[in-house]
């Protein structure tokens, strides 16, 4: 029985491990990106100081916060004002488990991966809103609450948009889904349900031009205005994590997962490809949060609920109705 | 929403300020809200208070020169300019037309200074980063020419009564009309960035009307009044320095509303452009300070001098008692009128349309709480 146990055992050990190391090697370069390519954007030079071209820069900060006090306020919930930014990292450590990085390279592909990646997702909100709530701020509060309209408003056109795929596909195994775009990427067929994933996408992270929730002329800082240090550092990484997950969706459900033109690296070109992509889609979120206003909230939810989803309804449709006559 | 949709205890305070990012400087608003309307926004002043009034009572009048300019950082030459000129009215000082134009060419320069660094904070408000970095590289250049001039890139000290303290050079004319050709070409990406902009035209098309009655109750003037369609300058109504000679334009838009007040200020920039550059083709040679005894006493009396500032009507009210201390000064500033408006302005606004709004009367605090 223990010799059946232990590779699996030290399969989770190390998949634990990668995936965390992960997360956080992933909150570094989106740092870096993220603030460089700003600069670039806004014609400075951004990050000059730690390293060449500042490339060390995000340690020494993540040195800094790591070593900050963590004040908690007073009259707040100290028990859940601990815990929200702990909890924060659950849901966007777990959907790394399906996640398809090549051929080889997955944790576990359940057969119900995608489902399970947005079962886990949605938990993200509850951990803002624990943080929201227990810091016993207006300002958290607003940005709590309004995480919470935004994110569930926004759920729906992006499982209706993710369905479209799955109805042409017929699975939820984001491995046969890779599979069955090996003639034609997705985003080809579904533009539609291409745009509609990426717009929801961006709200679903909380990402300007939908970054409510921590508008910062608004409520100084969201959900996490009471927060410093590491409780602070651990929402950013959560955020960076988060888009990863959003964006590895995207690649693998209409930009052909690992697919790619062959590389000279053997098996390992899938990877490359994976993560090109996917880190391309990231500055091109970068890209519309450093160029564009910030939405305000009834037209956020108008543009959802008038918009998003009745075009997304229609296009599930025409779908479902194309692949039956097909 | 109106009050009597929100009961008594759905509403709550959100005390904003006086550190928020929003409210550029220390300005605090008590908000009355429910859920996220604003019912009753009351501004809290005084957190900058430096009693900027009782200090030109407590000296010599030259020794108010160096405080005109703290009171308005943003648009301190126009601050300058309406001390002095106050003091020649009361001295009855002419002052060369050398230095008339200097001040002018000077005093618009820094009135774009000042359009672009509001263009920058309306966009930051409203949640984007990029632009303020733009108009901060241009805003860059005027502080550039300004500091050869005057020796300092904001609180400038540079007018004098009779004059302005030092004559410009060639370099300095080369410059600016450098400038004024890089400005021009710059319009159409700074309008492009924004006026094509579907989610900046949703956030300001509307929202924060402020309409000509409002105005004259509050007093309101400058970009905010000229933005409700009142016609409104004081460069035209009441004539002062050489702005008679000039040829140009006063935009008023139509609605009042943040969109109204973002075109009038776009507009201002290029009038301001026209008018520096007609400033530089007739500049006239000659001294640039009139003689003025070193020590002079005010005649007893009042005065009162009002010039255009970046923000509106700027009015200083000097009453004198004979000596070379002023008995009285009283400083009459636009942002404080603008500000005014906001109570009635924002009930039953959305708290980000709030922000924008409050964004668009382009506010300094300082010159509020002088």
């Amino acid at each position: 029985m223990m010799e059946s146990l232990m590779p699996e055992l030290i399969r989770m050990v190390v998949a634990a491990v990668l995936v965390v190391a992960f997360v956080f090697l992933n909150a570094m370069i989106m740092g870096y990106l993220e603030r460089k390519l700003s600069a670039h954007i806004q014609r400075r030079p951004g990050l000059m100081e730690v390293g060449p071209h500042g490339i060390l820069q995000l340690l020494i900060d993540g040195l800094k916060l790591i070593g900050k006090q963590l004040v908690i306020p007073e009259k707040s919930d100290h028990f859940l004002f601990r815990l929200a930014p702990v909890l924060s990292f659950a849901p966007v450590v777990l959907p790394f488990i399906v996640i398809p990085f090549s051929r080889k390279l997955v944790i576990r592909d359940l057969d119900v991966g995608l489902i399970f990646i947005l079962a886990i997702s949605s938990l993200n909100v509850l951990t803002i809103l624990v943080a929201g709530w227990s810091s016993n701020n207006k300002y958290s509060l607003f940005g709590a609450v309004r995480s919470v309209a935004q994110n569930i408003s926004y759920e729906i056109p992006m499982l209706l948009s993710l369905l479209a795929v799955v109805l042409m596909t017929g699975t939820f195994s984001l491995q046969g889904i890779v599979a069955a775009q090996g003639k034609i990427w997705f985003f080809l067929i579904q533009p539609i349900a291409f745009i509609t994933y990426i717009i929801a996408g961006v709200a679903e992270t909380n990402r300007a031009p939908f970054d409510l929730p921590e508008a910062e002329s608004e409520l100084t800082a969201g959900y996490h205005t009471e927060y410093s240090g590491m409780g602070f550092s651990l929402f950013m990484l959560a955020e960076y994590a988060n888009m990863f997950i959003v964006c590895s969706i995207a690649t693998t459900l209409f930009l052909g997962g690992w697919r790619g033109i062959p590389l000279p690296f053997g098996d390992y070109s899938g990877i490359i490809w994976f993560f090109l992509k996917v880190y391309g889609l990231m500055v091109f979120l970068v890209w519309i949060r450093w160029t564009y206003p910030r939405t305000r909230f009834d037209q956020l939810m108008n543009f959802c609920w008038k918009y998003l989803i009745p075009f997304a309804l229609v296009n599930v449709l025409v779908t479902a109705v194309l692949v039956k006559v097909l | 929403m109106s009050e009597a949709q929100a009961p008594l205890h759905h509403r709550f305070h959100l005390n904003m300020g006086p550190q928020h990012p929003s409210t550029h400087g220390v300005l605090r608003v008590i908000l009355e809200m429910d859920g996220e309307y604003v019912l009753n926004p009351q501004p809290v002043l005084g957190y900058g208070h430096r009693m900027q009034e009782k200090m030109a009572e407590a000296r010599a009048w030259p020794g108010f020169y160096p405080n005109t300019a703290r009171m308005d950082y943003a648009g301190a030459l126009h601050y300058n300019h309406g001390y002095c000129a106050l003091i020649e009215r009361l001295a009855g000082i002419e002052v060369p037309p050398r230095a008339e134009y200097i001040r002018v060419i000077t005093s618009e320069l820094n009135r774009i200074a000042s359009h672009l660094l509001w263009y920058g904070a309306l966009l930051l408000d409203l949640g984007a980063f990029t632009p303020i970095l733009y108009t901060f590289d241009d805003r860059e250049q005027i502080l550039d020419i300004l500091e050869d001039i005057t020796g300092s890139r904001l609180t400038y000290c540079y007018f004098r009564a009779g004059g302005v303290s030092r004559d410009i050079d060639d370099k300095f004319v080369e410059r600016t009309r450098a400038f004024i050709t890089r400005l021009r070409s710059r319009f159409p990406m700074l309008e492009k960035l924004v006026n094509g902009n579907v989610i900046f035209l949703k956030r300001v098309e509307g929202v924060g009307i402020i309409d000509k009655d409002m105005c004259q109750r509050y007093g309101a003037t400058g970009p905010v009044a000229r933005g409700a369609g009142v016609p409104y300058d004081v460069r035209r109504a009441e004539p002062y320095s050489v702005y008679p000679e000039f040829d140009f334009e006063i935009p008023v838009g139509e609605n009042g509303d943040s969109l109204d007040r973002f075109l009038v200020r776009f507009k201002e920039m290029e009038q301001s452009l026209r008018i520096i550059e007609q400033a530089l083709d007739r500049l006239p040679d000659g001294p640039v300070m009139a003689k003025v005894p070193k020590k002079l006493k005010l005649s007893p009396g009042d005065v009162s001098f009002a010039v255009e500032a970046a923000r509106g009507e700027l009015t200083y009210y000097l009453i004198s008692d004979g000596t070379e201390v002023p008995y009285r000064m009283r400083i009459r500033v636009p942002s404080y009128s603008n500000l005014s408006v906001l109570p009635e302005l924002c009930h039953g606004m959305l708290l980000s349309d709030l922000v924008a709004a409050m964004g668009s009367l382009d506010l300094v605090i300082p010159e509020i709480d002088r």
